[in-house]
């Protein structure tokens, strides 16, 4: 591939939007994105992700902040000048013209002459696999090809940054999972900064070098898939990335490598202070993902009341219910035969690591 | 297939339903069709003698022919100055807020709430001598003696304009509301200007609007009796009133029969040229 300016940096520097109408979208969003990343914008619903998308395309001036792409601050740049190529959820295939055509439109609009699109445009569909489908209308295509037609429409222009808001979304998911990697190996082999909007983290984690998670339009944590899996930086990223048992509990004692911590379930457990020292007597919430919990016995732990038991493939969840009446959610793998446990069996749990568990101070 | 039975069920329902506008249509209007062209095949008034003699002599006749050519360029002339004015509106009514839409709607149905007569009085009272328009040019010095405004073709293809412009705008404003604005967006980002982007996508995805516009204008602006006669004047004739005059004035029946068939066919083939082209930008409209 020629995509010769494919992997510019992309900064995206303290850029805060309010929509006229008063709603504030984006708030005081940081990214220093280096040359061919790929990075994921995730976050739930409403949270801003499309908003910054736009933004750096150029659909949207900010209120506030720049946009810097390589050394240029592309602010004052229209869209059509920005060289960043968009897919959109919906593909947005200009449903009056061919695959090809298509293809080429942003060519065309380079003012580059007739026998040279052709020649990218098939050079591109064979890239996305396509290449018999050159003279069909985007309604002749499946979902998944049309996702793919967009793509090599992005890429068709060469594009500095390639932008996807949730491209995914809409795929069943084995074809989900076939375009996740097909988008990640033509990523790899054009080398272009990509960032993709999600809402799914499992797509986050598996495409993205790093992962920005957003929530109601702030940036929770920016890093890699297992800074954001395994220290996670607050309560929102711990329990929106994977899932995670939160149980309440206060400060005893605390440092800033550990810290120990009397859970209202009945039991004192050594956690990390994952945002930050932690006051003493203070309380807190600690997250507990349910693989990182064990069945111990004796006197350790804290000890609850087996409720149901589901059998997830590959694993068994028990819902156990603590002291105090909380829910906890403990996962074991199936290997051989797995302890069956009999609803209303008195168990005691504990978590497998103190480095597993996470203490956040409790917001009121 | 278990889905086959029940739309059989869906149709003939439908058709039964049909039933009374379609006896409606054929008591009131295929009978009187009918009636005007065995008409029309008279060669004398009183209707004794069989013939095609009225056709015969409204081709033959310079006259007749420079009204029927007149009358389709003044549709012509209507539906262009309606598509140029009305695209910008529609145009501008897909891109403004809820409230400014509300005020847009109400300007382009403003035509329809009032009646044609009263609408064409009010152009005969701009477009006359001592007209607002020429009162204003002159009290301004611009003009010394007034401009001849109204029985002008001018005056008529403004007025028609005005009062069929409803029937261009509402078509538009729906094709141009069925576009995805992701595809500006799309457009925009693979580096097409304003201009390209409006000639390459809004445009032809706009097609079958614009083409139900057209017919719809056409249709109405070449059959306006009372505008076109009112504003046009004694010396300005199109076919509705020749054919009244024929009808009404002279009592040539048969030759205003024949008159009206063929308007009626003239008619019928602008229109089907339309929906020809309506039919080839089909594949454009999608969904
Ligand atoms: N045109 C607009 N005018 C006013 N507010 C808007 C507009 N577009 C979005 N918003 C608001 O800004 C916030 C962020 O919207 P945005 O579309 O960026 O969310 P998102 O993260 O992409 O959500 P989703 O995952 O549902 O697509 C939301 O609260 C939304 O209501
Ligand atoms: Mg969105």
């Amino acid at each position: 591939m020629a995509e010769a300016q494919g992997g510019r940096s992309l900064v995206v520097d303290a850029v805060t939007h309010r929509y006229p109408s008063g709603a504030l979208a984006v708030e005081n969003i940081n990214l220093d994105i280096k040359g061919g990343e790929i990075i994921a914008l995730l976050g739930p619903s409403g949270c801003g992700k499309t908003t910054l998308l736009r933004i750096i395309a150029g659909f949207i001036a900010q209120t506030q902040g720049r946009i810097i792409i390589g050394d240029d601050i592309v602010d004052t740049l229209p869209p059509n000048r920005r060289a960043v190529g968009i897919v959109f959820q919906n593909y947005a295939l200009f449903p009056h013209l061919s695959i090809s055509e298509n293809v080429a439109y942003g060519l065309a609009a380079r003012g580059i002459d007739k026998a040279t699109r052709q020649r990218e445009s098939q050079r591109l569909l064979e890239l996305v696999q396509l290449p018999t489908m050159a003279e069909r209308l985007p309604r002749q295509l499946s979902g998944g090809q049309q996702q793919r037609v967009a793509l090599a429409r992005a890429l068709a222009i060469k594009p500095s940054i390639l932008l996807l808001d949730e491209p995914f979304a809409a795929l069943d998911k084995n074809l989900r999972l076939d375009m996740q990697i097909e988008v990640k190996r033509l990523q790899r082999v054009s080398g272009i900064t990509t960032l993709i909007v999600t809402h799914d983290q499992e797509e986050a984690l598996s495409m993205a070098d790093r992962v920005a998670v957003l929530s109601q339009g702030k940036l929770e944590q920016f890093g890699t898939p297992s800074d954001v899996y395994d220290r996670p930086q607050t309560l929102f990223v711990n329990t929106f990335v994977g899932s995670s048992n939160r149980m309440p509990g206060v400060v005893v004692s605390a440092d800033r490598t550990a810290a120990k911590i009397r859970l209202d379930a009945g039991a004192e457990i050594i956690a990390r202070p994952a945002a930050g020292a932690l006051t003493e007597g203070g309380r807190v919430t600690v997250c507990i993902r349910p693989e990182h919990l064990q069945f111990v016995g004796d006197e350790t732990g804290f000890a609850g009341v087996v409720g149901m038991s589901l059998p997830l493939g590959a694993t068994v969840v028990h819902e156990v219910t603590t002291a105090d009446g909380s829910g906890v959610k403990i996962s074991q793998a199936r290997i051989g035969e797995t302890r069956a446990l009999d609803s209303g069996a008195a168990v005691r749990l504990a978590p497998l690591a103190p480095s597993l568990a996470n203490a956040f101070p409790a917001t009121l | 297939m278990g889905a086959a039975p029940a739309s059989r069920d869906v149709t003939s329902y439908g058709m039964g339903l049909a039933a009374p506008l379609a006896l409606f249509f054929l008591l009131f209007f295929v009978a009187p069709l009918l009636q005007l062209f065995w008409l029309s095949l008279h060669n004398d008034t009183a209707g004794l003698h069989w013939g095609l003699g009225q056709y015969l002599h409204f081709l033959t006749d310079p006259f007749s022919l420079s009204v029927l050519g007149s009358t389709l360029l003044l549709g012509a002339e209507v539906t262009a100055v309606c598509l140029v004015l009305g695209f910008p509106i529609a145009w501008l009514y897909q891109r403004v807020g809820p409230r400014l839409q509300t005020i847009i709607i109400l300007i382009v149905l403003l035509p329809l709430l009032t009646s044609v007569v009263v609408r064409t009085f009010a152009w005969i009272v701009i477009l006359g001598r001592q007209g607002i328009i020429n009162a204003t040019l002159q009290s301004l010095g611009i003009i010394d003696t007034p401009l001849k405004l109204l029985y002008t073709q001018f005056g008529v293809v403004i007025a028609l304009a005005q009062v069929q412009m409803p029937l261009m705008t509402l078509p538009l404003i729906t094709a141009l509301g069925r576009i995805d604005p992701n595809l500006d967006d799309a457009s925009c980002s693979l580096g097409a200007g304003s201009w390209r982007t409006f000639f390459r996508v809004v445009l032809p995805l706009s097609l079958p609007g614009v083409i139900a516009g057209c017919t719809l204008t056409y249709a109405a602006a070449i059959t306006a009796f009372i505008t076109q006669s009112l504003v046009g004047g004694g010396q300005m004739l199109f076919m509705p009133m020749y054919l009244y005059q024929q009808a009404s004035t002279l009592q040539n029946w048969p030759f205003a029969s024949a008159i009206s068939i063929i308007f009626l066919l003239a008619v019928l083939a602008v229109v089907s040229v339309f929906t020809t082209l309506g039919r080839l930008s089909r594949g454009y409209g999608g969904a």
